[in-house]
């Protein structure tokens, strides 16, 4: 170890001056100094300080222990906890150096989670209260003789397979039932009228609107838990399980939504700041190699890491200088202020980072160039003289940089996760939970979906089915009462 | 400013062993499961009981609903030279391609040590000795597991037994309406006899007592009830648990295997396993039961364990010397009213013609004799086979405690060995 605590404290000062300097707006940080057994079992529980028990998060910490015991991956520099005061974890093991990369790369995080719009449904000052008062509760209910951990095991179990089945975009409101059912009429309102709003509803569809309003939500309805939860009859403890995981998951979608933005962000100001700071030729060197090292691409995949860094290491360089093309594509007034001033590229790259998310970031700013300096491309598997490989089948050229930037939109973020829908929860009036698979040319993945399909019904207590496309036709598949799947094709 | 603490120094404890002591016990589980292909995979016949087996392991796993890689493809970036639209970049493996997910299925592949004594262990956990009797002579201990018994009055929240407890609450409020009766009573009495002083202050006493118990129903907003007081910590009743060793009668297992020359490698590997299980089993589950080994070819011979496992083979085959040899030794040392005889019989059933009718004759004793007479026919699928005796016995012999199953695979000799000791074969128990 070639540092103390007093080392760190004073290179903080020195760092926390740059972060000032250059404009982030941090909520407060704190430092935790851990060594690697306590690094593992913060990854394991996400970070948290107090977390409910799971026998999921035992695995998780094996899987970890495993792999680093064996040398196959190391651990994770930083660790930060989107709260307010933040947490971040330095490990004790890390030498001085990595010590102030994690230190800056943890204030570009801090400040992204308190400024991204992703992140206010996030109530920060609360983070870790509330995973307290979680892990208090389950524990509780574990206790209670009538409870125990079986059941709360298996209803966590249950929950979990389900828990990212939610709301996607958190900062649009969650509809109400009376908004939904607006929302349904309005779709019966006769289109061509212009004015339909203003005249009087004459040619409603009044028979299709009855048909949709007997459904149960009126719209179909995403967040899954929450409806199981309010429509079936459980225990106070089961709901409130519900409720635990769904918080949690909810907690964690900002952070998923914004993976390559945020470690783009990251990794653009530690590199910043450290640049910035007076460092003697071997913390320089050793820095180098250690931010090179973050930004390594990874074979077959893409790190999120470098390729948040390009795209916004490209769009301070365009803002800076704008060139003809970007003038046309985005527009001058793209390029002003809102008084008049010309956009430098520091405005632009704070205003992207409160309004932006994975998404819209790659669809707006991922260039050819990027894509092609990243040396991306999309494969295949295929067989070639008897083998089974893998071949590229596209580059970013001319033709094709644009449907592999969409196909890589597809995989970021909560787009990763296949939308599942509550079309009606009383289908039949047979109280009938009907999902259904909003298919995007990806199917879902059988043997996965069979399983998570039990605990649904485990769940609902009632008949569950679930519509889905698997391989160009349309499927019902449902769980009996025997636990038994079965899948049959409709069309 | 910022905090920046040190948490390594502080005796921290360790977070996650709850945890992770869980999720041992579902790997657990599935090794149980998965016993069958294990089996079949290692070769731990006569095998050391420290010896590791490494068991493969799928995860156990989180489903959720995530997309399938329905057509193989995926988006990397590299180092190098840029790449070209028809470069092969590398042979597809197994569970790789889609690189989306963190959670893809097939990848959740891990090993898991276990020694065999521990494998040993689980496999035998849920079987037992059928149909074992009460006999006069009884010194067996069966190891049992630990057992609840009797009631503790301090003890972990879990093993609170709710119904004792109401019980004792309920006695204790009837105790509080005695004593209440009784002061009743005895303040009258004090009143009859004219010491009016004594009765007023009993009289307070009761009074503020009663009051007391009423502010208590409201504050914990009970309905109103008879002989209703608080729940006191020391009415609590918890479950007690004990281990017992069960005391059973005398048993022996015979072992009788067919060492002929018909016997090839494989059909001696697939004998010797069934009993390596079935000698394994009586000596982890049974403290005392004893075993004998007899093998016969034309002739039999009561042999020591270690020649049973290891003796070659030659020779024709009269099964029924077999039989012959374990009623003998059963007529000579252990009587069947006092001991529950258990006998097992492998061979490939390939008999010398001349000897099947005693054969059956002396099966037939044999069951007579025995609480369970089972035969175990050797069928691999590639060998040579003379005759069967099993469709012989099956025609021939209806006694209830005779069974008879065929083993052709490595595979199906646990599965087949388990048919006589499940639990729901064992209506002794």
């Amino acid at each position: 170890m070639d540092w103390t605590i007093e080392d760190l404290k004073n290179w903080h000062e020195k760092i926390f001056e740059k972060v000032l300097e250059f404009g982030l707006d941090p909520y407060e940080q704190e430092f935790e100094i851990c060594d690697h057994e306590q690094m593992m079992s913060y990854m394991a529980y996400s970070g948290m300080p107090s977390h409910y028990p799971h026998w999921s998060y035992g695995k998780a910490f094996e899987k970890t222990k495993t792999l680093y015991d064996y040398g196959v991956s190391g651990l994770p520099y930083e660790m930060v906890i989107n709260s307010n005061p933040s947490i971040a974890y330095l490990m004790k093991g890390n030498n001085l150096c990595l010590q102030l990369l994690t230190m800056s790369h943890v204030y570009g995080h801090n400040d992204f989670f308190k400024n991204n719009f992703t992140f206010k449904s996030t109530d920060a000052d609360y983070t870790i209260e509330d995973f307290m008062s979680h892990a208090k509760r389950v524990r509780g209910y574990i206790e209670q003789p009538f409870v125990g951990l079986d059941k709360v095991e298996a209803v966590l179990d249950a929950a979990h397979s389900l828990s990212l089945q939610q709301r996607r975009n958190l900062a649009r409101k969650k509809l109400t039932r009376g908004e939904q059912a607006e929302m349904v009429r309005d779709q019966f309102r006769q289109m061509t009228d212009p004015f339909g709003s203003v005249h009087k509803r004459e040619k409603f569809d009044d028979e299709g609107f009855k048909q949709a309003m007997e459904k149960n939500p009126p719209a179909p309805e995403e967040d899954i838990l929450l409806l199981i939860r309010d429509n079936t009859r459980l225990s106070e403890w089961e709901k409130d399980l519900f409720t635990i995981v769904h918080d949690e998951a909810q907690y964690f979608i900002p952070q998923i939504e914004t993976k390559i933005m945020n470690e783009g962000w990251a990794s653009y100001w530690h590199k910043k700041i450290i640049n910035s700071l007076d460092l003697d030729f071997g913390l320089a060197a050793e820095f180098a190699k250690n931010h090179a090292q973050v930004l390594s691409p990874r074979p077959g995949q893409i790190n999120p890491y470098h390729l948040g860094y390009k795209i916004w290491e490209n769009i301070e360089k365009r803002w800076d200088e704008p060139s003809k093309e970007d003038l046309e594509k985005f527009g001058k007034r793209n390029f002003e202020n809102a008084d008049g001033s010309k956009k430098t590229g520091s405005n632009k790259i704070f205003e992207v980072r409160e309004a932006d998310r994975d998404q819209s970031f790659i669809r707006q700013y991922l260039t050819k160039d990027i894509m092609r300096e990243l040396k991306m491309f999309e494969y295949e598997e295929t067989e070639q003289s008897g083998q089974r490989v893998i071949k590229v089948t596209k580059v970013p050229d001319e033709d094709n940089w644009q449907a592999m930037r969409d196909q890589l939109i597809k995989s970021v973020g909560m787009n990763g996760i296949p939308v599942i829908k509550v079309e009606d929860a009383n289908y039949n009036n047979s109280r009938h939970l009907f999902l259904k698979h909003y298919h995007d040319g990806r199917d879902l993945q059988l043997e996965y979906a069979e399983k998570t399909l039990k605990h649904v019904k485990d769940l609902w207590r009632g008949r569950v089915s679930l519509e889905a496309i698997i391989s160009n036709t349309k499927n019902i598949c449902h769980v009996d009462d025997d636990g038994k799947f079965h899948k049959k094709i409709i069309y | 400013m910022a905090i920046f603490r040190d948490t390594t120094d502080k005796n921290h404890s360790d977070r996650s062993s709850g945890d992770r002591l869980r999720h041992g016990q579902k790997v657990r589980k599935a090794i149980k499961d998965n016993i069958g292909d294990i089996l079949s995979e290692e070769s731990i016949v006569g095998k050391d009981r420290d010896k590791i087996i490494k068991v493969p392991i799928r995860g156990i796993k989180e489903p959720r609903f995530i997309y399938g890689d329905n057509r193989g493809t995926g988006q990397g970036g590299g180092e190098g030279d840029d790449p070209q639209p028809g470069d092969i970049i590398g042979r597809s493996q197994d569970g790789k391609g889609n690189q989306q997910a963190g959670d893809q299925p097939g990848v959740d592949y891990y090993e898991h040590d276990i020694t065999l004594g521990e494998l040993l262990d689980m496999m035998f956990e849920d079987l037992n000795l059928p149909e074992l009797k009460q006999r006069d002579l009884r010194n067996i201990e069966v190891q049992t597991r630990v057992r609840r018994k009797g009631l503790r009055h301090k003890g972990p929240r879990n093993k609170l037994l709710p119904l004792p407890t109401q019980r004792e609450h309920i006695r204790a409020g009837q105790g509080n309406k005695r004593m209440l009766d009784e002061i009743r009573k005895e303040i009258e009495a004090l009143r009859a006899s004219g010491n009016t002083i004594e009765a007023e202050r009993l009289a307070e006493k009761l009074k503020e007592h009663e009051r007391q118990l009423l502010d208590l129903r409201k504050k914990l907003k009970v309905e109103k009830k008879d002989n209703w007081i608080a729940m006191r910590p020391e009415n609590r009743r918890y479950a007690k648990s004990k281990i017992e060793p069960k005391k059973h009668s005398n048993a022996v297992v015979i072992c009788i295997m067919d060492t002929s020359g018909s016997m090839d490698t494989e059909k001696k590997y697939l004998a010797r396993s069934f009993f390596f299980f079935l000698v394994r089993f009586v000596q982890i589950r049974y403290l005392n039961v004893e075993i004998v080994f007899v093998a016969h070819e034309t002739e039999a011979k009561e042999v020591t364990e270690d020649e049973f496992f290891h003796k070659g083979e030659s020779g024709g085959t009269f099964i029924s010397s077999g039989y012959e040899k374990a009623l003998e030794i059963i007529k000579e040392r252990y009587d069947p009213s006092l001991w529950n005889a258990y006998a097992f019989h492998c061979s490939d059933g390939d008999n010398f013609d001349v000897d099947n009718d005693k054969a059956v004759k002396m099966a037939r004793e044999l069951c007579k004799a025995t609480n369970l007479f089972g035969y175990g026919e050797i069928k691999p699928p590639s060998g040579y086979y003379g005759s069967s005796m099993v469709q012989r016995f099956k025609d021939h012999i209806k006694e209830p405690n005779f069974q008879t199953v065929v083993i052709r695979s490595k595979d199906e000799v646990f599965p087949r060995f388990t048919e006589f000791f499940s639990k729901a074969r064992s209506e002794g128990e």
